[in-house]
């Protein structure tokens, strides 16, 4: 059992011994970080083959993490995508409450192999620097979260459960003070202070061998779905759908279903306050071929390979790059994107919160809404998996505004607004 | 037009001839404005660089610290395109005849198209570029085309690199080779790293090419102690922070002319 986590089908052959997946992929890093990295994947390798390490890995997987999530039918929800039969994978449930911990896990062993005893991480939306935080208070290691300036602001209780772990977060300042600019702050410290320190990547992007290291941390979402849905609805899904910001919890679904060529992998995409706007981080709909972070891939950038500035409401998918593979599976037409505005997101998100009591996380809810349209085309034969990436808690905030939920705008707004919208969810289902 | 890979070569000859280090100077184009950026690679030059090193500008300079950082945002919110680095390195080689390199994140290149970036700089005068984020074994195309147009391709070693690929490096790379004297990004520090006398014999144990160290030489003293073990001393972020620091360009270009003669002094054991 635990060596199918993370080797990956040897079919697959990607990516290439130089990190290439197709044209995308490769290691655009200085040379003072050559070392570190090719150190990372030869500690992988040796990992992959090491029965101990899988033991270790698969102990932490079900008895710390909770695994296998379960995968949960949400037919009230289902009744509004087109009558298809629907399953969330619950990543949710997952110990901090994203998929997150599945890589964070293996990197944090892999630290302990190679001798370092201080970590670093990015994050966007919190869900990886709570997931880095928790690994290292559970193995005793250092650990600094860079996070932009805005994200702080948004994803509060994340940091406040960051520190509480015990890590430092660093609030930062520069460019457009989000993801993107998180990592190039990581980068830095890890060029300074490379000889201890391990730079836990949390996505399928960065130099070659993160994107294929995440993603096989991340394969037993995907290994899981498939097993599940083929015991509980008899067959596999038309589409496994989820939503993409560097593409971690995407690439973890579909790549147990690569092979199944009558799966169609659907990956959803921040449209913001839509595409035509310039306000989106719809990477793979609008950008162009470029190099961010390490790697070769699809970039938000200008005509002079400026990376611009992305949007979105959702903290973990404002990103202007995404993972080479994710490159890959789009110019070779396996994979299918979308992409999801914030407000369709944010719908989305509350159609599930009331139409099955579960609250998503902004990020995941862009998997809802795309999953709602891929269930109307599908129409109710249709069968559709959706990587449920994280919950909701940490966005609270964000909701209560966008929808009036505190007490002030409350007593105007939601009473009156929750009958339209019983109204509106019942109108819809018919 | 061909390149001036063989006027940067020589330059770094000469100085050797003289018994002495070369002095290589860094400042981003299109800060404070292009035409002030212009004139403080003038001004450097007539204070003692022997070779200017133009940074093009970018959004996400993740081997900088705050001090270009802060630059590189200036000259970007000012609009600053790859025809303004052109032109910069154009006037600053036209009124001297001294070899400029362009230094600059990949990105913009693969962007710009290699073929287009190498041709548009050679035909301004360039003498070749340094790529900190282009590691070799992904420098085959860039390579093709700066040797096409008689540009110089220096690459970065750095005090992680092992003597085998420090080899690999140095076959691959022409004009000089840009030694990191520290492990960390661009920015002023008390004192050099004592790892990087250390890469400079590593390294010069792989090549003839020159030696240049540079990464947090700010100052004379520090100048004349990397004098006594590399081919050339760099120095970036103590220009751009007497730039920054000036309370007008003209006080910003007397600054830095200053400074470039301070450190010709050092580069020569005079200071």
């Amino acid at each position: 059992m635990p060596s199918e986590f993370f080797i990956p089908d040897p079919e697959g052959q990607v990516p290439s011994a130089e990190g290439y997946f197709g044209a995308f992929g490769g290691k655009f890093i200085p040379e003072a970080l050559v070392a570190a990295v090719d150190e990372v994947a030869v500690e992988y390798d040796k990992a992959k083959s090491d029965p101990e390490f899988a033991r270790e890995l698969d102990d932490l997987l079900v008895h710390y993490t909770g695994r296998p999530s379960s995968l949960t039918e949400v037919r009230r929800f289902a009744e509004h995508a087109g009558g298809a039969r629907v399953f969330l994978k619950r990543e949710d449930l997952n110990h901090t409450g994203s998929h997150k911990i599945n890589n964070v896990l293996g990197q944090a062993l892999l630290t302990k192999r190679m001798g370092k005893t201080r970590v670093i991480a990015e994050t966007g939306a919190g869900q990886h620097g709570v997931a880095t935080a928790t690994a290292c208070a559970l193995f005793g290691l250092e650990c600094t979260i860079y996070m932009g300036e805005i994200d702080t602001e948004r994803q509060a209780l994340n940091v406040a459960r960051m520190r509480m772990l015990g890590a430092e977060v660093i609030a930062v300042k520069s460019g457009s003070r989000t993801l993107k600019d998180a990592i190039n702050e990581a980068f830095r410290d890890w060029v300074a202070n490379v000889d201890r320190t391990h730079y836990l990547f949390g996505t399928v992007a960065g130099p070659h061998p993160f994107p294929a290291m995440v993603r096989d941390f991340h394969r037993v979402i995907g290994v899981e779905a498939r097993r599940q849905i083929l015991e509980r609805a008899g067959r596999l899904p038309d589409a496994a759908v989820a939503c993409v910001g560097g593409g971690s919890n995407a690439i973890g679904l579909f790549h147990a279903f690569i092979p199944d060529a009558d799966v169609r992998l659907i990956g959803c995409e921040p449209a913001g306050h839509g595409i035509e706007t310039g306000e989106h981080a719809a990477t793979l709909t609008a950008g162009e071929p470029g190099i961010l972070h390490g790697s070769r891939s699809y970039v938000l950038q200008d005509d002079e390979g400026q990376i611009t500035e992305p949007y979105s409401i959702s903290a973990g998918l404002d990103y202007p790059g995404i993972g080479p593979e994710h490159a890959y599976l789009k110019d070779s037409g396996r994979g299918e994107y979308r992409a999801v505005t914030d407000d369709a997101a944010m719908q989305a998100l509350r159609l599930l919160s009331r139409t099955e009591g579960i609250i998503p996380a902004i990020e995941s809810a862009h998997a809802l809404a795309g999953a709602l349209e891929v269930g109307r085309e599908l129409g109710p034969d249709g069968l559709i998996v959706i990587n449920l990436s994280g919950r909701g808690d940490k966005d609270m905030d964000t909701a209560a505004r966008y929808f009036g939920l505190y007490d002030t705008e409350a007593d105007a707004v939601v009473e009156a607004d929750a009958d339209s919208d019983r109204a509106e969810i019942e109108g819809d289902a018919k | 037009m061909s390149g001036n890979v063989q006027l940067l070569s020589d330059t770094l000859a000469a100085a050797k001839s003289e018994e002495r280090s070369a002095l290589i100077a860094y400042l981003p184009a299109g800060f404070p404005t292009v035409d002030g950026g212009i004139a403080a690679v003038k001004a450097v030059f007539e204070g003692g660089a022997d070779v200017v090193e133009v940074g093009l500008p970018h959004s996400d300079p993740v081997l900088d610290g705050p001090v270009i950082q802060t630059a590189d945002d200036i000259a970007l919110r000012g609009g600053v395109r790859i025809a303004d680095v052109m032109r910069t390195v154009r006037e600053a080689y036209e009124a001297t005849g001294r070899p400029v390199l362009v230094m600059t994140y990949w990105n913009p290149i693969d962007r710009y198209g290699v073929e287009r970036f190498t041709a548009e700089l050679a035909e301004a005068g360039g003498a070749g570029c340094i790529l900190p984020d282009l590691p070799v074994q992904e420098s085959a195309l860039w390579r093709e085309h700066a040797e096409k147009h008689g540009l110089a391709t220096v690459f970065v070693v750095a005090p992680s690199s092992k003597d085998a690929r420090l080899a690999d490096i140095t076959a691959a790379g022409s004009g000089f080779v840009y030694a990191a004297s520290l492990m960390g990004v661009t920015g002023t520090r008390e004192s050099v790293g004592a790892q990087a006398q250390d890469l400079v014999r590593r390294t010069k144990a792989t090549t003839d090419l020159p030696v240049c160290v540079g990464l947090g030489v700010s100052n004379a003293v520090q100048a004349r102690e990397v004098a006594g073990f590399a081919d050339g001393v760099i120095v970036g972020s103590a220009f751009v922070k007497r730039m920054l620091d000036a309370p007008d360009e003209a006080a910003g270009l007397d600054a830095v002319r200053a400074l470039a003669a301070d450190l010709a002094e050092g580069v020569r054991g005079t200071e």
